[in-house]
């Protein structure tokens, strides 16, 4: 067992003496350690809220979090995110960023970077270690954003839409990366994406969820990553048959979502 | 045959009219340049020309004999004024004497202003309680010209070298904090949430990510912070100073040796700019990456 969500609300108060905003309704969600968990929704629909929660930078209105058996206040090194954009610090180089959350843990310096190089050699960012962050690339720059998160050894890693920055090809071939990082150090995944094709390709549970209020309306368990990770190419799978029926159907319920708004 | 009109009336045009043209809508960039930067193109031809043609209409005005050397003394005239105040001293003080007492003011107090100014504009940005007690103590002194309360200085801590510095100070310190205080955001909250998300502590969160992503600020608020310095060191030492290169402009105005005073403007307008120099040097040492993430 490792991360329960229990009946969780989340009310934003509005002004003008209007009623809050419910931006997430009776959630219930359980992240089983080693899941991929994908949260797929219409924006709006309180994903980004959700991951909030687990991170620990909201308090829920009602309900629990809790990660095994402790109820979660406040963020914490067990829960690390990765974020879209914005979150490398420019004034460290690629070593020094992947170093950062260890350093905040009181590692030495020298048990800190060979930690760090390990990382950073599983995630193909050899030769860089001296670089300055900001002239890399998006996609190395993201590389070094799940490069950083992993070098804390979390329980649970927190993805909020971390490849929705990069162009079509770079993001495609950083999905492989996900997939196979995750099937290397098995750890549990939490990932929030507006792509559908992406969400099939990556999870091991499909969570999607509607706005207004921001609630799971369907969950799907995926085959597809562990085709993948058996051995079968990203777009013979992308272009499976089954793959193709299951994206129709998540797409008319999120376009579904988008007309009754 | 409209054609063929039309484009001739536009080559005719390459003057005044093409001039006109090029301002509304520029042509399209050559390879290697983009088109539509706002204000791209190199100015320092334009800048050099510029000064050389100040100096050579105000050497002119003055070997004309147009303008009576009491009001505009020549150029060589406030070489040889520097010289000799160089060599001989104005009122038996010689001038790198005078420069270094000056500069020891204003350093001195812009020293002060930071260690002080810095921190406490921090912790403006960070507590509210801070900046609930500071904020309206230098909003309020801050659009105060220095000369007005200058008196009140004089009468508070005298005429000694502790007013002096003071005025300095004061005129310092505000957009020093002002600015430390507006670094504190410059942090984006993606890197703060990351580094409490990796197990950090708010002093961590404060030492590692928002005071080196407050940097690029802070150094602009001192170099913004040693220009009100500058103005308002001949302020200072207006009150009883017998040295110092603001005194020396205003003993010498009086006098009416006009070539000391534009001497020592040049004197303070150099050391304020080389020391400018300085401070961009340090800055593209200490933070390279200013406005690249």
């Amino acid at each position: 067992m490792a991360l329960e969500i229990l009946d969780v609300c989340v009310a934003f108060p509005s002004g003008d003496d209007r009623p809050p905003v419910a931006a997430l309704q009776r959630i219930n969600l359980n992240l089983e350690e080693g899941e991929f968990v994908v949260v797929l929704g219409a924006s709006g629909c309180g994903k980004s809220t959700l991951l909030n929660l687990i991170a620990g930078f909201l308090a829920p209105t009602s309900g629990h979090i809790e990660l095994d058996g402790a109820e979660i206040h406040g963020p914490g090194a067990d829960r690390s995110v990765v974020f879209q954009k914005h979150a490398l610090l420019p004034w460290l180089n690629v070593r020094d960023n992947v170093a950062f959350g260890l350093k905040l843990q009181g590692w030495s310096k020298q048990e800190r970077y060979a930690a760090a190089d390990k990382i950073i050699a599983l995630l193909g960012l050899q030769g860089f270690e001296n670089s300055p962050v900001y002239e890399l690339s998006g996609g190395m720059q993201q590389r070094v954003g799940i490069s950083r998160a992993l070098a804390c050894d979390p329980k649970i890693l927190l993805m909020d839409e971390p490849l929705g920055a990069l162009d079509a090809l770079t993001r495609e071939k950083a999905q492989e990366l996900i997939l196979n990082i995750w099937n290397d150090t098995r750890k549990t995944i939490f990932f929030i994406t507006h792509s559908v094709e992406e969400a099939l390709f990556m999870g091991t549970q499909l969570v999607v969820m509607s706005p207004r209020p921001g609630r799971i309306t369907n969950r799907f368990d995926l085959p597809f990553s562990r085709r993948v990770l058996a051995g079968q190419s990203a777009r013979e799978v992308k272009a499976s048959a089954d793959f193709i029926s299951l994206r129709e159907e998540v797409l008319s319920i999120i376009f579904a979502d988008e007309e009754a708004a | 045959m409209t054609d063929h009109t039309s484009l001739n009336d536009k080559t005719k045009h390459r003057g005044l009219l093409g001039f006109f043209a090029r301002m509304s809508r520029d042509r399209p960039k050559k390879p290697g340049e983009i088109y539509g930067v706002p204000g791209q193109g190199n100015t320092l031809v334009l800048s050099l020309v510029t000064v050389a043609t100040l100096l050579f209409i105000w050497w002119l005005i003055t070997a004309l004999g147009l303008v009576k050397p009491l009001f505009v003394p020549s150029p060589q005239a406030i070489v040889l004024k520097f010289v000799s105040i160089w060599s001989n001293g104005f009122t038996n003080t010689p001038l790198w004497a005078h420069t270094l007492i000056s500069a020891g003011r204003v350093f001195g107090a812009f020293a002060l202003a930071c260690a002080i100014g810095v921190p406490l504009g921090l912790a403006m940005g960070m507590v509210p309680a801070v900046r609930g007690i500071f904020d309206p103590l230098i909003e309020f002194y801050r659009p105060i010209p220095p000369l007005a309360y200058l008196p009140l200085m004089i009468i508070w801590f005298g005429i000694g070298e502790t007013t002096k510095v003071l005025l300095i100070f004061l005129s310092v310190f505000a957009p020093v904090a002002l600015g430390a205080r507006a670094g504190v955001r410059s942090a984006a909250i993606e890197q703060i949430h990351a580094a409490y998300s990796f197990g950090g502590t708010r002093w961590q969160v404060l030492k590692s990510v928002i005071l080196p992503a407050a940097l690029p600020e802070i150094l602009t608020a001192m170099r913004v912070g040693i220009g009100f310095g500058w103005t308002t060191l001949v302020a200072a030492e207006m009150v009883a100073a017998t040295k110092g290169i603001g005194y020396m402009v205003l003993a010498a105005s009086q006098f009416l040796q006009t070539s000391t005073v534009i001497m020592g403007i040049f004197v303070i307008a150099a050391i304020a700019y080389l020391f400018d120099m300085l401070m961009r040097f340090i800055e593209r040492k200490v933070v390279p990456w200013k406005g690249k993430m």
